[in-house]
């Protein structure tokens, strides 16, 4: 018997690819000179009414095939853009139009869109279109959405889109009886996802065939070609969406159809030519999407021990000028803020606020990081109020190993209960503790503090809903080679799933891993799915591919049982050849099984010549039985009853400069239980990429907006995406592996930990090494420095 | 982000390069290009031509000066920073060039972008231009009436100005030698490695004179004497001089703590140089 690649660090097939500069992504299709170039025209005002716009002098441009106004749409096309995922309290939800309709209300918001021989002239070109406005009032961050003197939207009363309350006993009763109660005022900033590789869609129309293809950046290719489907009045079965190489999502390209995504097809048909649109860097900064502008109110009740009573939780969540993604991120903040604690008694509500800036739609973490800072924030503060251990006040409140499944009493964001289906708390703390020397610390602290250094250490725990519904499927093919293609439908961004899902195929099948090729986000391969969001991808594809696999596998043994003349239960299947166990010389290689599965049997090939040895099926039966099929092929689908709750904790040991503030990372350690390890290497992989976004959002990024709605740092000299050099050196990692009862892997999603507890854990980590309190982050130096002399 | 059209033309000589740029008010000179085609890109400058002065000769040079002329380096206008870093005569002869140079951008950037380039460019962020205004050096540069040369002091008129004229061309700039007994010191602060720093400082002390140029503070590159202060009145005599700012990054206070910080530790640097020896 082989090894099983379950649980081995197989090195990723797609790294020699990638790290050679071989990647295929969507601006490398359709490099040629038949090839149109769109551009589009952003609006540079945050709030404003559209009176006239002039295209006459960019016609004359040399170049140009067409330009597009919103008065250029027709039909579904001149609707607004769809509300992905309508929610009751979303009583207040809005969508912008493919090109604004008469108002813009954020600086990047598209206007005009360009096509022409190449971006130079589309840009040229966009240079000479002229908008006249009329200026309205912008309304910038959550203070100015409160206060509502003046609206984004006419039609919204108090800029509120949506109020949602959810509670779990009688929080505001049990505070108020609580031996002690705290309050906390929190604020986060955004951030964005900011893949290397922007939005980007080429299309092509073929008339002959009146058919569409589409090539997307996207995390959902069903989803997109869905929605080109309807928007251009196509059937379904004329649009085929193919996602190449994705150089990045984390989340912003989860939302669809963008603008683009619709225009570049209704060029490419109107104009019979293939047009291709590349989202350039400004424009990701300006006319994408950010995530986790919040500020919080907490109150919190409990013993002289640190128990909780209650926790009252009330946050304002800035989600831009338009909700296509309805109020994911908030419920996800609303729900998992509670991370792996009993709060007793809960109450959350949040407004969701509309703002004259870029919508906000989920980044990596999607709405858990405002959460656990909220959470983690109050217990470094309840430890602080009693003088207690931080991490013994947490371990009190932990959720027990013997109390799973633990219903935390509210709805989750996939509409289900929010159930936690294991996990060891207790465990991961220990080992925590263990990892970054927790115990040990103190010691350290004053050592260092004899030496007139700064140190601090702080700790953050959090419960990830993984692996979200409905659905995913996937398709297995034996060759008559003996390859074996798979594929299932939802996208890759760099994931490793073309190593992982082969790993799975390769140990349910018996065949070698370097025979199993996966393709993932191609709509003709695989038309129903749903994407890659949520951590999701490993769970519910998977799931799928190990389901799809198992079928292939019995009909495998079938087919060869017959040929064999042997029982099914006698065979086993290694390195691609089944045979009988004990008897390695009665054996068919699974091309010859694949052969044999097809009565229509043209001899190409020396496969086909040699299964003429063997016989299969009754002469006096049709070739292909009832309920079978030709082929050798499985396919089956993954739906589970509910999420999957990851779970772990981060530690952090920062150094503060006395004199500068510069805050330096001295030690980042990592327990992470994400169920049965398909991949350890790629999961670590996930948990460093995390960790280094996390470090970004806590220390670097911020999206600085000033009162008028302008972007002041729309490039990448001004966003401070860490660089390298800023990332720890070392990440500790320790694993444990709480199986998930809920698929038949034991897996659980690991795409988004390493991201949430990073703003929690470095405010504590900087509160403990300055002796202030830390509620907003991000902290840059500076903002470290005015804290210190507001103390002093 | 693609740049509005432009001529472009490569002279092979530096008479045809300045005959071309004196035809053309709004043209630019390209020598490494690492500020300029980024302006380019994002449409923020917008030349009717670009000269690109790469394929000139001669121009590349890294030379030690002295017998004679007034010793020191001179830095021909298409040396890059890299090659100016790796040089030891650089090194021997004017340490602060190193020193500073190690903290302009990246490698990649500085494989690319000149040192003179980046001098004249005038950015007050940059190190280059408050290192040849610290030392005292000077820009070479040669136009339609001949060659002639601007003193540091003289050549940086505002934000992103200089005194270089349109139809001039830069062809060297011009480090004096550490004296000896004399030493520098070097540091800046940055948010991410490699980027423009919140505040730097280059300091240069011989004998009794103590002073500090200052990047990142102000408009132009600022040079301030502290000839005579107390090594604990630095900070607070430097910031006498200076108005830092507040921007997106940092506030004038905290930028001000950083002049402080600075200030002491590259002139406690550049005196133990002084008296150590290089």
């Amino acid at each position: 018997m082989t090894t099983k690649l379950m649980g081995q660090g197989v090195k990723r097939v797609e790294d020699q690819r990638f790290l050679r500069g071989q990647g295929r992504y969507v601006d490398d299709v359709a490099i040629g000179s038949d090839t149109l170039h769109a551009a589009v025209l952003r609006s540079p005002h945050a709030h404003a009414r559209i009176l006239d716009i002039d295209v006459a002098d960019v016609l004359d441009v040399e170049g140009v095939h067409a330009v597009y106004t919103y008065d250029d749409l027709t039909g579904p096309m001149a609707e607004p853009l769809p509300l992905l995922i309508p929610h009751p309290a979303l009583t207040h939800g809005r969508t912008q139009y493919a090109l604004a309709k008469d108002e813009v209300n954020y600086v990047g918001e598209a206007i005009a869109f360009v096509v022409a021989e190449d971006r130079y002239v589309a840009e040229d070109a966009v240079s000479r279109i002229r908008v006249d406005y009329e200026f309205l009032t912008p309304v910038v961050g959550v203070d100015a959405a409160r206060a509502a003197t003046a609206l984004v939207h006419e039609d919204v009363p108090g800029n509120v889109g949506a109020r949602l309350e959810q509670s779990v006993g009688d929080a505001v009763t049990a505070i108020a009886n609580a031996p002690h109660r705290l309050e906390l005022d929190l604020t986060i900033e955004r951030s964005a996802c900011m893949p290397m590789e922007g939005r980007g869609t080429v299309a092509r129309w073929d008339p002959d065939i009146n058919r569409l293809q589409v090539w997307t950046s996207t995390q959902s290719s069903t989803g997109v070609r869905a929605a080109v489907a309807v928007k251009m009045g196509l059937d379904l079965g004329q649009v085929d969406v193919i996602t190449p190489d994705v150089g990045g999502g984390f989340g912003v390209k989860i939302n669809h159809p963008w603008p683009e995504e619709l225009l570049v097809p209704l060029a490419a048909r109107a104009l019979g030519r293939t047009v291709k649109f590349t989202e350039d860097r400004r424009e990701h900064f300006i006319s994408s999407a950010h995530e986790r502008g919040q500020v919080q109110h907490i109150e919190v009740g409990f013993d002289d021990d640190g128990r909780l009573h209650g926790l009252d939780v009330e946050f304002w969540h800035d989600h831009g000028a338009f909700t296509p993604y309805g109020l994911i991120v908030p419920i996800i903040t609303s729900t998992q803020l509670l991370g792996p604690y009993k709060p007793q008694n809960y109450r959350v509500v949040f407004e969701s606020l509309y703002t004259n800036t870029v919508m906000v739609t989920p980044y990596r973490g999607a709405g858990r990081p405002q959460g656990c800072f909220a959470m983690e924030r109050t217990m470094d503060a309840i430890a602080a109020y009693l003088g207690k251990d931080r991490a013994d006040v947490r371990a009190l409140n932990f959720i027990q190993p013997d109390e799973f499944p633990y219903d935390q009493g509210l709805i989750f964001q996939d509409g289900r209960e929010l159930e936690y289906d294991s996990g060891d708390y207790p465990a991961s703390l220990e080992k925590l503790k263990e990892l970054v020397g927790w115990d040990e610390f103190p010691a350290f602290k004053a050592e260092m503090a004899a030496q007139g250094r700064q140190v601090g250490i702080g700790l953050a725990c959090y419960v990830e809903g993984t692996g979200v519904g409905p659905y995913e499927g996937a398709h297995v093919h034996v060759e008559t080679s003996g390859k074996v293609k798979v594929a299932t439908g939802l996208t890759t961004q760099g994931q490793g799933h073309a190593t992982v899902f082969a790993q799975l195929v390769a140990d349910e099948l018996g065949v070698k891993f370097e025979d199993v090729e996966v393709v993932t986000g191609d709509t003709r391969r695989m038309p129903y799915a749903v994407g890659t969001f949520a951590s999701r991808a490993a769970v519910m594809s998977g799931s799928a591919i190990h389901l799809a696999a198992k079928r292939t596998r019995e009909k495998v043994l079938k087919i060869a049982a017959e040929a064999l003349e042997a029982d099914e239960n006698d065979l086993e299947i290694v390195d691609g050849v089944v045979s009988v166990k004990g008897s390695p010389g009665n054996s068919i290689d699974l091309g010859t099984v694949s052969v044999l599965s097809n009565p229509l049997r043209y001899a190409f090939d020396e496969k086909s010549r040699a299964a003429t040895q063997f016989s299969i099926g009754d002469p006096g039966k049709p070739p292909v039985a009832e309920d079978e099929e030709p082929g050798l092929e499985g396919k089956d689908f993954y739906s589970p009853e509910r999420a999957t709750f990851a779970s772990g904790m981060h530690a952090v040991i920062v150094e503060t400069d006395p004199l500068t503030a510069e805050i330096t990372i001295l030690k980042y350690a990592v327990v992470h239980d994400c169920g049965h390890l398909i991949n350890p290497m790629i999961v670590e992989g996930q948990i460093h990429g995390g960790v280094a976004q996390g470090v970004g959002g806590a220390l670097y990024e911020r999206m600085a907006y000033d009162e008028s709605g302008q972007l002041l740092n729309a490039s990448f000299m001004d966003f401070l995406m860490p660089y390298v050099t800023e990332i720890p050196d070392g990440i500790d990692i320790d694993h444990l592996e709480t199986p998930s009862p809920l698929n038949p892997l034991g897996i659980k999603g690991a795409g988004e930990a390493g991201v949430i507890p990073s703003a929690a854990v470095f405010a504590a980590a900087i509160e403990d090494a300055e002796g202030l309190t830390i509620t907003a982050m991000p902290i840059s130096p500076s903002e470290l420095y005015t804290l210190r002399q507001e103390h002093s | 982000m693609k740049p509005a059209p432009f001529d472009y033309r490569r002279p092979g000589t530096l008479s045809e390069a300045i005959a071309a740029l004196a035809g053309e008010p709004d043209a630019k000179v390209l020598a490494g290009g690492q500020s300029l085609v980024p302006l380019l890109s994002m449409r923020l400058a917008a030349p009717s031509l670009l000269v690109d002065i790469n394929g000139l000769p001669g121009l590349d040079t890294i030379e030690v000066t002295g017998e004679g002329d007034e010793p020191g380096v001179r830095v021909g206008a298409l040396a890059r920073h890299a090659a100016v870093l790796a040089s030891d005569d650089v090194r021997r002869v004017q340490p602060l060039v190193p020193l500073a140079l190690a903290d302009v951008a990246h490698a990649t950037i500085r494989n690319r972008g000149t040192t003179v380039g980046s001098i004249v460019h005038a950015d007050a962020a940059a190190e280059m231009p408050v290192v040849l205004t610290l030392l005292g050096g000077s820009v070479e540069v040669e136009g339609p009436s001949g060659r002639r040369t601007i003193p540091a002091d003289e050549l940086y008129v505002g934000p992103l100005e200089s005194s270089v004229g349109h139809d001039e061309i830069a062809v060297a700039a011009f480090f004096p030698a550490l004296r000896p007994g004399a030493g520098v010191g070097f540091e800046e602060i940055a948010r991410r490695h490699g980027d423009y720093a919140l505040v730097g400082a280059a300091a240069l002390v011989e004998g009794e004179s103590v002073r500090v140029g200052f990047l990142s503070v102000s408009d132009v590159p600022t040079v301030v004497d502290l000839s005579g202060v107390a090594d604990d009145e630095l900070g607070d005599a430097a910031l006498a001089q200076l108005e830092p700012m507040d921007d997106i990054h940092a506030t004038a206070a905290y930028r001000s703590q950083l002049v402080r910080v600075l200030t002491t530790r590259v002139v406690r640097s550049a005196q133990e140089m002084a008296r150590e020896g290089m």
